[in-house]
């Protein structure tokens, strides 16, 4: 038998871990259910709700607007396992006596999880060429004089963090227990809270507490707050900033919750 | 310099003291069998030893790495089952050796999922998810990811319960194959598995150890060790 290695790769944990994390969203049925509910409800909401055909505009805003309200619902939805489900299974004791942090182990699970989440998104991209073909005159088409591209990368790109940001307060909620419904309920319910910042109706009851200098302020902490600037095409280093400190402060929590226990 | 150095460990659950002041060694070629009560502490001195459980005091060292300290050099040299041997139910049983073997960086990680399947006779199992087990062969998948770096160290917490007994003597044939040339710690109710596979037997009972001493020697306290478990943890 293969004896221990002298010196081992120190990524060979974390890659080991970030491949079974991310074949395991497809092991079971709910990774199919997942990217079918995605796609069906970003392109119904966007089409249906938002009125992107009727707009007559080829730009996607009105189909990164209801990103937020999607990210707030699935990243918890495909965050829950990431903790909850070892504790459950009881293989954390497992993954903690092999030789491995618990940081590779997070960063693993995390990564993992966006990628997943990526891959969702990515499914998406039909609606951007639709948007491009619809943007044309028609006899004319070609993708280079059809809608700003760049505006739509931008817009990938935002959602994409969005969902990481989504994402990690998901493992925080998946660090806290082993059933993965109250992961979900909890996660999702403070995504949620995210996703109202930002919203007049929510904007207003806050404003009666705090006044308006104080909902300024914490309006920028809402997610659709710091996703339009990149439908808009503006690039900004502080939604970037915003969304990675909110997925790595929820990556950093969920590892000490998880060392912590 | 011992394999496995345990010195003053101690632990508390809120006013519960699960284990108090436990010192031993165990030196390569030695099986000791860890004895006690459900309760007595015995399992959580292993997740100590093994890193899962933090100590309040004292320290644990394995191969000469403090496990505290140097936890990833530490569990490099250790193959350990926990209580139940869990696995990942939605792997098969040759996807999850080959997660260990990737996940400890194994030089050849195929050749050493081969070789584990075959030593623990898991070839006609390896296709098969860990969820559709039987309890005999989950044990024995659990077993196989403490073994297959071929480790100086294993520490197995109750590694034949639940069998029938043609398992259990898979599971002793396996273990005396390889004693030799490692440390083991080995948690069991079963005070026969004294005579047939330790050189060593700790007594834990409410935290404390009551005794250390070679198999010979806790074999001639008396005729019948039901008797001898009993005072002793009395």
């Amino acid at each position: 038998m293969s004896p221990a290695p002298s010196s081992p790769s120190r990524f060979a944990p974390f890659i080991a871990i970030l491949r079974r994390e991310f074949a395991g969203y497809f092991r079971t049925p709910l990774a199919y259910v997942f990217l079918a509910v995605f796609n069906a409800f970003a392109v119904s909401l966007a089409f249906f709700v938002g009125g992107l055909f009727e707009s007559g505009v080829a730009s996607l805003d009105r189909f990164f607007l209801y990103h937020p309200w999607l990210w707030a619902f699935l990243a918890p939805a495909a965050g829950a396992r990431l903790w909850a489900e070892e504790r459950r299974q009881g293989t954390i004791e497992l993954l903690l006596t092999w030789p491995v942090t618990v940081w590779q182990a997070a960063l693993g699970k995390f990564l993992a999880a966006w990628l997943f989440l990526a891959c969702a998104l990515l499914m998406t991209i039909p609606v951007a060429f639709t948007v491009g073909y619809l943007g044309n005159d028609g006899s004319n088409w070609n993708i280079i004089t059809g809608p700003d591209w760049g505006v739509i990368v931008g817009g990938y790109a935002g959602s994409l963090l969005c969902a990481g940001a989504c994402l990690g307060i998901a493992s925080i909620a998946s660090a806290l227990t082993r059933n993965q419904v109250i992961a979900f309920v909890t996660g999702f319910l403070a995504c949620f809270i995210l996703v109202l910042v930002g919203y007049g109706v929510f904007d207003e009851l806050l404003a009666g507490i705090l006044g308006s200098g104080g909902v300024d302020e914490i309006r920028r902490l809402g997610l659709w707050r710091n996703l339009e600037p990149f439908t808009l095409g503006l690039v900004d280093a502080r939604p970037i900033a915003y969304f990675l400190s909110v997925a790595f402060a929820g990556l950093g929590l969920s590892t000490i919750i998880v060392e912590r226990r | 310099m011992s394999l496995i150095e345990v010195k003053n460990l101690s632990k508390s659950y809120g006013p519960i003291q699960a284990v108090r002041d436990v010192s031993f060694s165990v030196d390569r070629g030695e099986v000791v069998g860890f004895l006690g009560p459900n309760g007595a502490g015995k399992s959580t001195t292993m997740k100590m030893i093994a890193g899962h459980v933090r100590a309040d005091t004292g320290t644990a060292a394995i191969a000469g790495f403090n496990v505290a300290d140097q936890s990833v050099a530490a569990k490099h040299h250790l193959g350990y089952s926990p209580e139940g041997a869990p696995a990942y139910g939605e792997m098969t049983v040759r996807e999850f050796l080959r997660f260990a073997a990737d996940l400890r960086g194994l030089a050849d990680p195929a050749e050493s999922v081969r070789q584990t399947l075959s030593l623990c006779r898991l070839e006609e199992v390896a296709a098969q998810t860990v969820d559709t087990l039987s309890k005999g062969y989950r044990m024995r998948v659990g077993f196989a990811q403490a073994v297959i770096h071929d480790p100086e160290v294993l520490i197995l917490d109750e590694p034949t319960d639940g069998l029938d007994p043609n398992q259990k003597f898979e599971v002793r044939r396996i273990l005396k194959e390889m004693a030799a040339r490692k440390a083991v710690i080995i948690s069991t109710h079963i005070l026969e598995e004294i005579g047939e596979l330790c050189t060593r037997v700790i007594v834990i009972a409410k935290g404390e150890v009551r005794c250390d001493e070679s198999r010979d020697k806790f074999l001639a306290r008396g005729p019948d060790l039901n008797a001898v478990f009993r005072k002793l943890t009395a």
